[in-house]
């Protein structure tokens, strides 16, 4: 990787917000677990969901990518709504999710992981996976499921950038892994927002969301309870931390 | 018994087998990617024997153009069948898309009794082999009908290119990728519907080909899927579900076995699938090539 740059100011936004969720309601069978989440992304924007276990944080990624069907409310992205879109339609307007489970599929060798999400241009290529990641080209013809934990989520990441993703859900993408990983996804997500990437980052780590994010929104019980810009980050730290205690 | 004789069993055995292989072959295919249960696939087995015949009486068509047609004409109606029918069951208890490829089952095989009847006054129909495969083969140790030669050999290198597609393939990844996580994969922006159709279409080919090739040695009648599905049950059940190597090689092991068990103890011909079947199941209840269904 290479060495930390400093981080842009986020683009000026002249055309409005790439993403804007209104009102989001989410259901799971009976139980409703978003209330109303509002919430918007500029270009090139790094946003972070930081909450408690079953604050919704998931969820709102879920519902976001149309993983989860069962929601109301307004989703726009790049002025149109993708409420009724199936998520394989969704991702070809140019979201990208990463779940938490990082879902590696084992059926599938480390690079055929690596080119299922269809390529796009300007999508990274295999050769630039393997530079960023030389272990992917050395385990290439493994099954994913053989990768460790850190593998697993850098070649989760790497995987979805395959197809020229806008904006990009990252669901706990520092869950379980060394410090040492974390840095190096970490610097991964710097060099992309330098590429102009959005993203999503559902995060317990208030350290590595505090280092990333230009924003933060505090969810609690399915609704956004507060909202943090980065320079407020260290005068309101304390409220942060509280917000994440169990 | 005589080696002579076992080695015409064991032939005989790879003739069922080829048919067992292309059949449990497509179930599995189909149950991996639609988690299904195919019921009609008997039915559309005896589609495509059908379809070679009406081909043959309509169009004058011989064999080997309605080896190709009578296929793609089977596993078009099977994604029109998928698209319209059987996919608004998904999510559903499977009890439902049992139902319901019964159903469509037993109305195939009327439908197909009627228009025998109707159309061309018999219920049952002898389907000539082309020439070229008429005649036997003598391979010196045993002398052999070159047709049934061909059927053990084409049925192999249908199941060989079969499984190279799906393991060796970028199409076979995104068929192994929906058949382990639909979700992820359609998040990926692939369209796993399409695919769900495709696989269906390509899942009940199978068994338009393996019914076309069926009707020079079986004649061609409504009913002739019926019996030999339950036995490829049986064989699916022996193999495990969802594993392509495995349900192609339990298929030609199980025609072989079966074969040889009829000629040392001839009562036991029809029962010996089952008795194996049940065997596997004590011991090994996700088949001898399955994994637990935890493992997956």
């Amino acid at each position: 990787m290479t060495a930390p740059a400093p981080i842009p100011a986020p683009v000026p936004t002249l055309g409005g917000p790439l993403l804007e969720v209104r009102d989001l309601n989410a259901y799971y069978g009976q139980s409703h677990v978003l209330h109303g989440i509002n919430l918007h992304v500029n270009p090139g924007e790094v946003v972070s969901l930081i909450g408690r276990n079953g604050a919704g944080k998931t969820t709102t990624l879920k519902s976001i990518m149309g993983v989860l069907r069962s929601r109301t409310g307004q989703i726009r992205f790049d002025g149109q709504d993708l409420l009724r879109l199936p998520s394989n339609r969704i991702a070809a307007r140019g979201l990208a999710w990463v779940p938490e489970e990082r879902a590696i599929l084992s059926s599938l060798t480390v690079r055929e992981n690596l080119e299922l999400p269809p390529a796009r241009p300007g999508g990274w290529s295999l050769e630039r996976a393997y530079q960023a990641f030389p272990v992917l080209r050395e385990r290439g013809h493994h099954p994913g499921s053989k990768l460790s934990g850190g593998e697993q989520q850098m070649l989760a990441i790497v995987r979805v950038l395959r197809s020229s993703p806008k904006l990009l859900l990252l669901d706990e993408p520092s869950e379980g892994l060394a410090p040492v990983i974390v840095q190096a996804i970490g610097d991964m997500l710097q060099e992309l927002r330098r590429d102009g990437l959005s993203v999503i980052l559902v995060e317990q780590n208030l350290k590595f969301a505090t280092r990333l994010a230009d924003r933060h929104y505090v969810l609690v019980d399915g609704e956004v309870v507060d909202e943090v810009a980065r320079h407020e980050v260290e005068g309101r730290r304390a409220d942060l931390l509280r917000y994440l205690s169990v | 018994m005589n080696t002579q004789l076992l080695l015409i069993q064991v032939f005989n055995g790879l003739v069922n087998g080829a048919f067992y292989a292309l059949l449990s072959l497509g179930l599995a295919v189909i149950f991996g990617m639609l988690r299904i249960v195919n019921f009609m696939h008997g039915a559309l087995y005896m589609l495509g024997a059908f379809t070679a015949f009406a081909l043959g009486q309509a169009f004058g068509l011989g064999f080997w153009p309605s080896l190709i047609l009578a296929p793609l004409i089977v596993a078009g109606i099977g994604m029109v069948l998928e698209r319209g029918l059987l996919s608004r069951l998904y999510g559903l208890e499977p009890s439902y898309n049992l139902l319901l490829t019964f159903g469509l089952t037993l109305l195939t095989q009327d439908l197909v009794k009627q228009v025998m009847l109707s159309q061309y006054a018999v219920s049952s129909a002898p389907y000539t082999p082309p020439p070229v495969l008429s005649g036997v083969v003598n391979l010196g140790f045993v002398v052999f009908p070159k047709y049934r030669l061909f059927v053990i050999g084409l049925s192999l290198l249908i199941c060989l290119i079969t499984w190279f597609v799906i393991e060796k393939t970028r199409v076979g990844a995104i068929i192994r990728a929906s058949t382990e996580n639909p979700g992820v994969t359609r998040a990926f922006g692939i369209d796993v519907g399409k695919w769900v159709t495709g696989v269906f279409g390509v899942g009940v080919g199978l068994a338009g080909l393996a019914g076309v090739l069926a009707a020079p040695i079986y004649s061609v009648e409504p009913y002739m899927g019926a019996e030999l599905i339950i036995t490829t049950f049986a064989v699916v059940v022996i193999g495990g579900m969802g594993s392509i190597l495995g349900s192609v090689i339990t298929g030609f092991a199980v025609g072989v076995l079966a074969a040889i068990g009829a000629a040392l103890y001839p009562p036991i011909a029809n029962t010996l699938v089952f008795i194996l079947m049940t065997l596997v199941l004590l011991v090994r209840p996700s088949g001898l090539f399955g994994l637990p269904e935890g493992a997956r």
